[in-house]
């Protein structure tokens, strides 16, 4: 080709021997060793990314299992609830508690006698403590005409500041006035303000208030939603698994169905909201905000991956299996149900459980059916007006209120134990019935 | 509540079948001294299913269609209403007056009456759907207890139609498909009815909520959808730009590099990661993320907005980061050994052999798992819903807050909506498009994935 020869016998460098080449290599070892180290970083960024995620969500939430209440002396006078002896819960519930815990500020602060320091002290307290008093009357109506010492749910900006929060003044985020801040550090001083447990957090529903709140009526919600999605789109993966698996002829229809099936699984979940209004709510006029249309909704979302889980189980059982029992006179359907199934169910719910996880996270397609409704109650029933945990969580995360931080923290605390375990009941079917063939 | 009562009690019925059926099987075969073509149970499950069948079906039927056609019936008694055009808007006051949520005092003569005829019409479809729905199941349950012979081939009849049922189950994804398609449909062509669709897809201006007057149809406010367009693809851009880097170059370790031990814990720990919720996602970028690019923005000087599409991007991003690590892990481990060997004994180190040999063999799936991420990011709601805001500003500046498709489907059909007005079909005409691009880069990434696969197989 040219006159330029480079036959290496005749004393010229060869190409791998020589400072070139040992530069050469020093970089190319260089380029190795950052390869590498990009690969560990990019690693390390996703772990550092879920620690921090975490390590947020768990800062800001754990405090929200106690709450901060402060020990008042209060007098249940018969004028504020009912006479004596009154048993009428209906009575009992109409009592005028604010008045009672009033009176017992009164007497307390007895110093504070002007308009403002009246309104604030006031301000210590939220509507939570008269619910607290209504409740405690309603429990054992012979407190009425006694003097009782109890400890009160304070209002959650007292809440916020005493658990540190946020500070005293605004430039802190706070939200408490000079005299409020001077009487919760004598109520420290004197051990009349701690936190406690807080209960209600675990038994209660929504509310308008931050120190009120509790998560069980999302969790109910959440239950009776996934109860209706599993109880459809088990059944209806399994059978359609099964005739994919085991009966579906090589045809164009079939084709079709496999596409679909895997087009449906990344299909956006505000999409199935949408369809989820069209078809459920506007044409068969099933009611809004209820369990039942969100598991219909959540049920349609998770088919196809329900499907294609049980289809990868179905799969796996060995086809001898299936002409052993053939071959001993069973007839197909026998041979599915005796034999191929319960081989392949561990599998089958395995991947249903991770499914249901998934549809327990959900929360855009349920917004579009109106479970985002404010609801005070918890829900008994699939028929009954309800929103679900991560609905909740949401409207709680657009709360401007600084409690309301600390409350969806720690609802996506309980949501994510509750993910945590399923998919720990996953893995356990999996390493307990998993068999390799 | 009876009809759960009802289904309870088919139920029941559907179980004496079974044992009436298996009874009889059994009796007859003792009386002529002829053996049961099938097992005993199967001619219980042959009873069982034409009893319980039928009955079911009624049931189902007419839970779906009483309603609608009850408010025909009534809307029918309501001529004031029908005049004036506002019937949806009557009967839905009829419907919260019928179920005690409003109290009757402000409605007309009309709307009461047409509240008494709604409920005596529901109190009679409630008893005819319980003698209707018996009746079925047991005329059902008598005619097979009748056919009930030790000739009856009982197995091969339920056999079939269980097999009948899968087929069903595995249509309902067809159905739900055309679903899908027929509800977005009607609702985008209503809407594009009464807004252009030239509006719709090359107008920037975009603020459905301005409704003048509500009796305004089609002129509430404007539906120029590019912002949102140029919005959510920014959006999805820059989640793809946070999550393809890291999640191949994550993929590309844990294969080739990553010691025994940091896969045993990488693994779960991107699995983890992959099942948050999003919602947990956006409040995780609207607490901590988006105020702290914020200061970090004040801080070098750079007005960041407080709803920036840095921070939704950045946490989608972190969101797709185990979507693109597992599907790529997936592709790179598919490319044959003999490949990285042949590398290998060329001399070639570790990344050399991952840059210039793997990845190009493994290009088509990791593209595809990039396009499926890229269509996940289109169609993720939460997190832009939390931390990116509703303004509809038409620009590509990442420090700016900008809104998208599905942030706008969800704030239009959030909380009670007419179903006629361009507002709430606007939302439909966004799902519409969002479905049709989803779709499309779904078919892509499946026809890629498959060709790849074939190619080493």
């Amino acid at each position: 080709m040219s006159d330029v020869t480079h036959s290496g016998g005749v004393g010229l460098p060869s190409r791998h021997i020589g400072d070139e080449a040992a530069k050469r290599l020093k970089r190319r070892y260089a380029a190795e060793a950052r390869f590498k180290f990009f690969g560990m970083a990019a690693l390390s960024a996703a772990c550092l990314s879920l620690l921090v995620l975490l390590w947020t969500i768990v800062s800001e939430g754990y405090t929200a299992f106690q709450q901060t209440h402060i020990k008042i002396e209060v007098e249940f006078s018969p004028d504020n609830i009912a006479p004596a002896g009154t048993a009428d819960r209906r009575r009992l519930m109409a009592g005028d508690y604010r008045a009672v815990l009033f009176e017992a500020l009164d007497r307390k602060w007895s110093d504070v006698t002007d308009r403002d320091g009246q309104r604030l002290l006031e301000g210590l307290f939220g509507s939570g403590a008269e619910v607290q008093l209504r409740d405690m009357v309603v429990a054992d109506p012979s407190l009425i005409g006694r003097k009782v010492e109890v400890w009160l749910l304070s209002h959650s900006d007292v809440d916020m500041f005493f658990k540190g929060h946020v500070g005293a003044d605004e430039a802190s985020g706070g939200r408490m006035a000079a005299r409020q801040v001077a009487w919760i550090e004598a109520l420290r001083a004197k051990g009349e303000i701690e936190k406690r447990f807080h209960g209600r957090f675990l038994t209660g529903a929504d509310s308008r208030d931050p120190e009120m709140v509790g998560v069980l009526g999302g969790v109910m919600g959440s239950i009776f939603t996934l109860a209706i999605c599993f109880l459809l789109a088990f059944p209806l993966g399994i059978m359609a698994a099964i005739y994919l698996e085991e009966y579906a002829p090589k045809n164009r229809f079939t084709e079709i169905v496999e596409i679909n099936i895997n087009n449906l699984a990344a299909v956006p979940s505000v999409v199935f909201g949408l369809l989820g209004l069209a078809v459920f709510i506007a044409f068969f006029g099933m009611p809004r905000s209820t369990p039942l249309v969100g598991g219909f909704v959540l049920a349609l979302m998770s088919l196809p991956t329900v499907i294609i889980a049980a289809r990868a189980a179905i799969k796996a059982v060995p086809p001898s299996i299936r002409e052993a029992a053939l071959g001993i006179g069973a007839s197909k359907m026998q041979m599915i149900f005796h034999h191929v199934l319960p081989l392949a169910m561990p599998g089958i719910l395995t991947g249903t459980i991770i499914t249901m996880s998934h549809a327990l996270g959900e929360t855009a397609p349920l917004l579009m059916i109106g479970m985002v409704a404010f609801i005070t109650d918890v829900p008994g029933g699939a028929l009954d007006a309800a929103t679900v945990l991560p609905v909740q969580i949401f409207m709680w995360a657009d709360n401007p209120e600084r409690g309301f931080i600390e409350k969806t923290s720690a609802a996506i605390m309980v949501l994510l134990a509750f993910m945590l375990v399923m998919n720990a009941g996953a893995i356990w079917l999996r390493k307990r019935f998993e068999r390799r063939w | 509540m009876s009809l759960t009562l009802l289904f309870f009690v088919l139920l029941l019925l559907s179980a004496t079948g079974f044992y009436m059926g298996r009874a009889a099987a059994v009796g007859a075969s003792a009386t002529t001294q002829r053996p049961l073509h099938s097992l005993s149970s199967f001619y219980g499950w042959y009873v069982l299913l034409w009893c319980g069948i039928p009955a079911m079906m009624v049931y189902v039927v007419w839970i779906a269609l009483e309603g609608p056609i009850v408010e025909l019936l009534v809307a029918r008694t309501m001529p004031e209403a029908a005049a004036t055009g506002n019937m949806g808007l009557a009967l839905s006051e009829m419907r919260n007056i019928a179920a005690g949520i409003t109290p009757p005092g402000a409605a007309s003569a009309e709307t009461l009456r047409a509240v008494e005829h709604y409920k005596w019409l529901s109190t009679i479809a409630g008893a005819a759907l319980w003698v209707v729905a018996l009746a079925a199941g047991v005329m059902g349950l008598a005619f097979a207890r009748g056919r009930v012979s030790p000739e009856l081939r009982a197995r091969n009849s339920v056999e079939r139609v269980l097999e009948i049922f899968f087929l069903i189950a595995s249509v309902i994804a067809i159905l739900t498909t055309i679903g899908i398609l027929l509800s977005l449909i009607f609702e985008t062509v209503a809407f594009f009815l009464q807004v252009s669709p030239i509006e719709f897809l090359f107008s920037t201006a975009w603020s459905p909520m301005l409704a003048i007057r509500p009796d305004q149809v089609g002129a509430s406010g404007s539906f120029g959808a590019v912002p949102l367009f140029l919005g959510t693809m920014l959006i999805a851009s820059i989640a793809m730009l946070t999550a393809v880097p890291i999640g191949l170059m994550t993929a590309v370790y844990m294969t080739e590099y990553a010691p025994k031990v940091v896969r045993a814990w990488g693994k779960p720990i991107l699995e983890i990661l992959a099942g948050i919720p999003t919602v947990v996602f956006g409040f995780f970028a609207a607490l901590t993320v988006a105020p702290a690019i914020r200061d970090f923005g004040a801080l070098i000087g750079l007005e960041i907005a407080a709803q920036s599409a840095l921070a939704a991007g950045i946490v989608m991003g972190l969101m797709l980061i185990p979507f693109v690590s597992s599907l790529s892990d997936d592709v790179i481990n598919a490319v044959p050994q003999s490949m990285r060997d042949g590398s290998y004994a060329l001399g070639a180190t570790k990344s050399e052999t991952t840059m210039r040999v793997l990845l190009p063999a493994a290009l088509p799936g990791i593209m595809a798992s990039v396009i499926l991420a890229f269509s996940k990011a289109l169609g993720e709601t939460m997190i832009v819903v939390m931390a990116a805001g509703i303004a509809a500003n038409t620009t590509l500046n990442p420090l700016e807050s900008v809104t998208t498709v599905t942030v706008n489907i969800s704030a239009l059909l959030t909380g009670e909506a007419e179903f006629d007005s361009p507002k709430t079909l606007a939302a439909f005409a966004l799902g519409f498009v969002l479905f049709v691009v989803t779709l499309a880069l779904n078919l892509v990434a499946l026809k890629v994935v498959q060709r790849y696969r074939e190619q080493y197989e």
